[in-house]
């Protein structure tokens, strides 16, 4: 379903309609109700340090239901940072963070949340096939006993989902960069999130893996899935952004529409690397701002 | 063959075989996915000094082993949390001082000699007791029902941690209980391949397995499969040889490992040219090059 281009008119999908509402317990089903009028995501002030560097000096960013987010900046800007902050991953100093309303250190309920985290190039000790790996995302869902018939029913969903359904036994290390970070965005659907939070999708994806993903999100927004992705640039993305944040030294610069690109950028598929850049260079150089 | 099974030691040693073939293997997976194969070997270090305080204190050296071993495993994986930079030396002299104190321990102690120490850094075939079968079946059905009952816990925390975090598993406690497990496979192993071979039963058959695999229940089953069969070979032949079990199982495994490897080569690679050409078919020639010039 195409979305609006004020982002603001797309139908909130009732979560009733979506069968991970009933796997959730009556409870949080109860309290969803109350919570749909807080942000998904909210990070208030948030500041962070790897290895004693500040990387993020106070950010605030908040998602609310149903909204695209993309987070955008140069190398170093903080935007890794700031999702794996979100999830959990990186401690925050200060500032506070809340996942549906729920204070970030409180947050268990992490089968809402589908995290598609930068795909490494490290390939595992021991090979895996695309099943096996897209199945431990639905651990989310079901973290012990054995795998049940609706598991592997949400498995094969989110293959399909990614059009990697015929490689389902193919090792993963035979896969090409794109097609790998289709698996890990089928590992993260297999858990049907509510939040799908994604590192640099499309970072090393070919044309066609692109084309694909972005139908697959387009899909996800459609159903009324709540996304916040690191983005390099928009790219095909672009017509499914609501808003863009814009992160510079671990600083927002900027919070709202999504900047228009411009010349050359505009192209479809435009992937523009800037291994060159220095830290203290523009970081901005694609005519996102302007 | 048949006459091997004549002699009740070595139906004891046999099985204990068994048990080490079933469990080395099983454990041994995870640590090779998470890339930490030398932590068998650690743990073997450290459970020395284990053995030792058995003999030093008159118990069973297999309980005590498994304690200590225990203890050295959760230091290991805390130092893989908190150590950082300095992980690497702090894990260095866990492994010398395990060694170093089985060594002086065992000297100390009335009954202990650098004989028992050989049998038990190398495997004998004809020093498993009753007692010993009693505690390796144990054991080992610990192991078992861990690194099968777990399965795809724990493939997910060695696949990607940070991704098994946030699914919301307990990725610590399931770290904490792999690091426990593979000290008792160390101990189940002891007897028969010995402290020093230890990991190489936890390593060379899912090398060898993962030649000719492509996921891991797989790798996982013919890991196993092998391990057994070298195990039984290995301990079948010293029995006729004279030779440490531990030895001849190892040169064993590490010949399956050449020959899988032979022989898995030239499949990939037919396999690969098979796939070469679907991708291309699939794609009709299109060129997906990326514009990636500075302008």
């Amino acid at each position: 379903m195409p979305k609006e281009p004020d982002g603001s008119a797309r139908p909130d999908e009732p979560a009733s309609q979506r069968d991970t509402a009933t796997q959730r317990g009556a409870a949080t089903e109860h309290a969803s109700a109350a919570a749909d009028a807080d942000p998904v995501i909210s990070l208030r002030g948030a500041t962070a340090s790897l290895g004693g560097r500040p990387i993020l000096r106070g950010v605030d960013l908040a998602v609310g239901r149903g909204e695209v987010v993309a987070l955008l900046g140069a190398n170093g800007s903080g935007k890794s940072t700031a999702v794996r902050a979100v999830v959990g991953q990186v401690p925050l100093t200060g500032g506070e963070l809340a996942l549906f309303g729920t204070p970030g250190r409180r947050f268990r309920d992490w089968a809402r949340v589908g995290y598609v985290p930068q795909r490494t190039t490290a390939a595992s000790g021991v090979p895996a096939t695309v099943r096996e790996v897209v199945s431990a995302g639905r651990l989310a869902r079901r973290r012990f006993g054995p795998p049940r018939k609706a598991d592997r029913a949400a498995v094969r969903r989110a293959l399909e989902l990614v059009g990697m359904a015929d490689r389902a036994r193919d090792p993963v290390g035979a896969l090409s960069g794109g097609q790998h970070q289709r698996v890990l965005i089928a590992r993260a659907l297999a858990g049907e999130p509510e939040l799908l939070i994604m590192d640099e999708p499309m970072a090393g994806v070919d044309l066609a893996s692109q084309e694909i993903l972005a139908g697959t999100l387009r899909e996800q927004v459609a159903a009324g899935t709540t996304v916040l992705l690191v983005l390099h640039e928009l790219g095909p993305l672009e017509p499914l952004i609501d808003r863009a944040v814009v992160l510079r030294d671990g600083c927002v610069v900027h919070d709202g529409p999504p900047p228009k690109a411009v010349g050359q950028h505009a192209l479809p598929g435009h992937d523009h690397v800037h291994p060159h850049a220095a830290p203290d260079a523009e970081p901005i150089r694609t005519g996102l701002l302007t | 063959m048949l006459e091997v099974l004549d002699y009740a030691f070595m139906q004891r040693a046999l099985l204990a075989a068994v048990l080490v073939g079933i469990t080395a293997p099983a454990v041994g997976i995870y640590l090779v996915q998470r890339r930490q194969a030398i932590m068998g070997d650690g743990i073997g270090h450290v459970a020395l000094t284990g053995v030792a305080l058995g003999f030093l204190t008159g118990t069973n050296p297999v309980w005590t082993a498994v304690l200590v071993s225990a203890l050295g495993a959760v230091l290991m994986e805390l130092i893989r949390w908190y150590g950082k930079t300095r992980g690497d030396l702090a894990l260095a002299m866990l492994f010398y001082g395990g060694m170093a104190g089985g060594v002086l321990l065992i000297n100390l102690s009335p009954t202990g000699s650098n004989a028992n120490l050989t049998t038990y850094l190398f495997g004998s075939i004809t020093t498993v007791s009753e007692q010993d079968v009693v505690v390796i079946s144990l054991l080992a059905a610990f192991v078992v029902l861990i690194t099968l009952g777990l399965r795809r816990q724990l493939f997910a925390v060695c696949q990607d941690e940070e991704f098994a975090r946030v699914t919301g598993l307990p990725v610590r406690t399931l770290n904490l209980l792999l690091a426990i497990t593979a000290a008792v496979t160390v101990t189940v192993a002891m007897r028969v391949v010995g402290l020093l071979l230890v990991s190489a039963l936890m390593v060379v058959p899912v090398a060898a397995a993962q030649q000719a695999t492509r996921g891991f229940a797989m790798t996982l089953a013919l890991a196993v499969g092998i391990g057994v069969v070298v195990t039984l070979s290995g301990t079948v032949f010293s029995f006729y040889k004279n030779v440490p079990p531990g030895a001849s199982i190892v040169v064993l495994a590490i010949g399956v490992f050449a020959v899988i490897t032979a022989l898995a080569a030239p499949l990939a690679k037919r396999r690969a040219t098979q796939r070469a050409g679907r991708t291309a078919a699939a794609a009709e020639g299109r060129c997906t090059l990326k514009d990636d010039v500075l302008v």
